[in-house]
């Protein structure tokens, strides 16, 4: 008995200690962008390959799931005649909820991973020791650039996410459905208001941010070789995931509060 | 060189520093002083923590206790903002190379100077000068990948020595290289140590480059490496043994050789 309270109070001790890590390291990150020198180049660079490099994926699953969104919603609607109804729910469900949601998710299975990899190995091999050796703090010259390219792309993603899910509501309302494309579009754009293009584009932000300094934050304290890499790869998946779905459900419930 | 290499201020003073990870003590009660011009090698078999006392130095880990002077500032008591410009009198070949993989041998060996922003002309000429001094200027344009073990050391130390350094720190720079490898990097070394004699510390476990450092000199007219007439040993070349966290040795050659110490005489034999 005493061995596993023993067990349980090392365990939270090392919890708590990896949040104090992760708030430490997140504070840093936000903290460099007020001061020098500033990497704007791999800012850049980091844009391309997380903004560019993701659109194939974001474009095929926002398409997908406005599609998908749009079949079962108009077989649900036709049992009420509701079926006119298919683009305001489409439109509403793609923009507050899902198109930032499962954009973050694809970003973050891609990105987070990839981050997490990449400064990892950089990590075990002693590039991170020897740029600090060279004068250069790796914190930022790695971590901010990427953390403000991806707050910056994954908003611009959903955007992309939110058109290409709406269109592929109409692709399968017009044309599986048989439905009036003007009369989709129209209910699509008047059941919008303000509130849920702001909590839409809201969650990009704060998931950006957690995508980028998860898989930052696992890559920098890899340690044990190419299998810790491994390791702070597979967290840094989970972690961020798990952290985007939890933060969706209190920014949702905070932004219901304000609007 | 800045001023602060004309003076006879030793650059790397350590005072009482023991160091441990987890609950186990690595190293303690570690002092000893480099002098100008000064090469100091730290002998030690393998695990008995060199890499962590070279990392000390400059600050890439800190001490549990005990003070680190480098270039007379006490670096302990700096905060890693302001050890960032210190670091960059100094110049480290990492055990590996530790070359970026993803920037070729231009980018590697110009980092420094381009992270100052230096007109890209003046940097191509360093880098080409660096590699030149290591014979590796034909690499110019290459990734690390494609390179040796034996020529990513010497990119290494190109990298290392292309913004004159005030001090030099060696980690293991023949470790895991075949013998005639090992003498081409011992020759560079040397090469750096007579022609512009930076202050280093050298970390090692293999006796023979030890030696070779401190029985050869670098022809400047021959341009290689040539053995010092018998008897004679190079002055500025002294030796650090560590064994079981502590200091067993700080001395001469000489001194190394004729010492009585049980487990000196057990790595030297």
């Amino acid at each position: 008995m005493q061995f596993a309270f023993d067990k349980l109070d090392t365990i939270a001790k090392r919890m708590i200690l990896a949040v104090q890590d992760y708030s430490i390291f997140c504070w840093n990150a936000v903290g460099n962008l007020a001061r020098s020198p500033h990497y704007w180049s791999d800012v850049m660079t980091q844009a391309d390959l997380i903004g560019v490099g993701s659109l194939p994926i974001v474009v095929l699953t926002g398409f997908f799931t406005g599609g998908v969104l749009a079949l079962q919603s108009a077989s649900s609607l036709a049992q009420f005649g509701a079926q006119a109804y298919t683009g305001r729910f489409v439109s509403l469900s793609m923009i507050r909820e899902l198109a930032p949601v499962l954009t973050g998710l694809m970003v973050s299975g891609r990105n987070a991973s990839g981050m997490a990899s990449e400064l990892g190995s950089m990590v075990v091999t002693e590039q991170i020791d020897a740029m600090r050796a060279l004068g250069t703090d790796p914190m930022k010259k790695l971590v901010t650039p990427r953390m403000l390219a991806t707050v910056v792309m994954l908003f611009l993603l959903t955007i992309v996410s939110d058109t290409v899910g709406t269109a592929g509501g109409a692709f399968v309302a017009v044309f599986m459905s048989s439905q009036n494309g003007t009369q989709y579009f129209d209910s699509a754009y008047q059941a919008l208001v303000y509130g849920d293009i702001v909590q839409g584009l809201t969650k990009p932000v704060f998931f950006g941010f957690i995508i980028a300094t998860v898989g930052c934050f696992f890559g920098m304290k890899t340690t044990g070789g190419t299998q810790g890499v491994g390791r702070a790869t597979t967290q840094a998946v989970v972690v961020s995931s798990v952290l985007i779905i939890f933060s969706d459900f209190i920014i949702s419930r905070i932004m219901i509060w304000i609007f | 060189m800045t001023d602060s290499m004309t003076n006879s201020a030793p650059p790397v003073v350590f005072e009482h520093v023991s160091i441990g990870f987890e609950g186990t003590p690595v190293l303690e009660d570690i002092s000893f002083h480099v002098n100008p011009g000064e090469t100091r090698i730290l002998l030690g078999p393998a695990g008995v923590g060199k890499s962590v006392l070279l990392k000390l130095t400059t600050g890439l880990i800190r001490v549990d206790s005990g003070r680190i002077l480098l270039f007379g500032e006490d670096i302990t008591a700096l905060s890693e903002a302001q050890l960032l410009p210190l670091r960059t009198r100094t110049g480290m070949v990492f055990q590996e190379g530790a070359l970026f993989d993803s920037l070729t041998i231009r980018d590697n060996v110009g980092y420094q100077l381009m992270e100052r922003h230096l007109p890209v002309d003046e940097v191509d000429e360093r880098v080409r000068e660096a590699l030149r001094f290591v014979e590796l200027e034909h690499t110019y344009d290459m990734l690390p990948a494609s390179l040796s073990g034996g020529m990513r050391r010497r990119v290494a130390i190109a990298r290392a020595i292309i913004d004159k350094p005030d001090f030099l720190l060696y980690d293991s720079p023949t470790g895991g290289l075949d013998p005639v490898t090992s003498t081409t990097i011992d020759e560079l070394i040397i090469k750096e140590r007579d022609v512009y004699q930076t202050p280093s510390l050298l970390v090692t476990h293999r006796l023979q480059d030890a030696f070779t450092m401190a029985t050869h000199r670098f022809s400047v007219t021959q341009k290689k490496m040539v053995a010092l007439p018998k008897g004679e040993i190079n002055a500025m070349t002294s030796f650090l043994v560590l064994h079981d966290r502590k200091l067993v040795f700080d001395g001469s050659t000489e001194a190394l050789v004729a010492s009585e110490n049980p487990f000196i005489k057990e790595f030297l034999a």
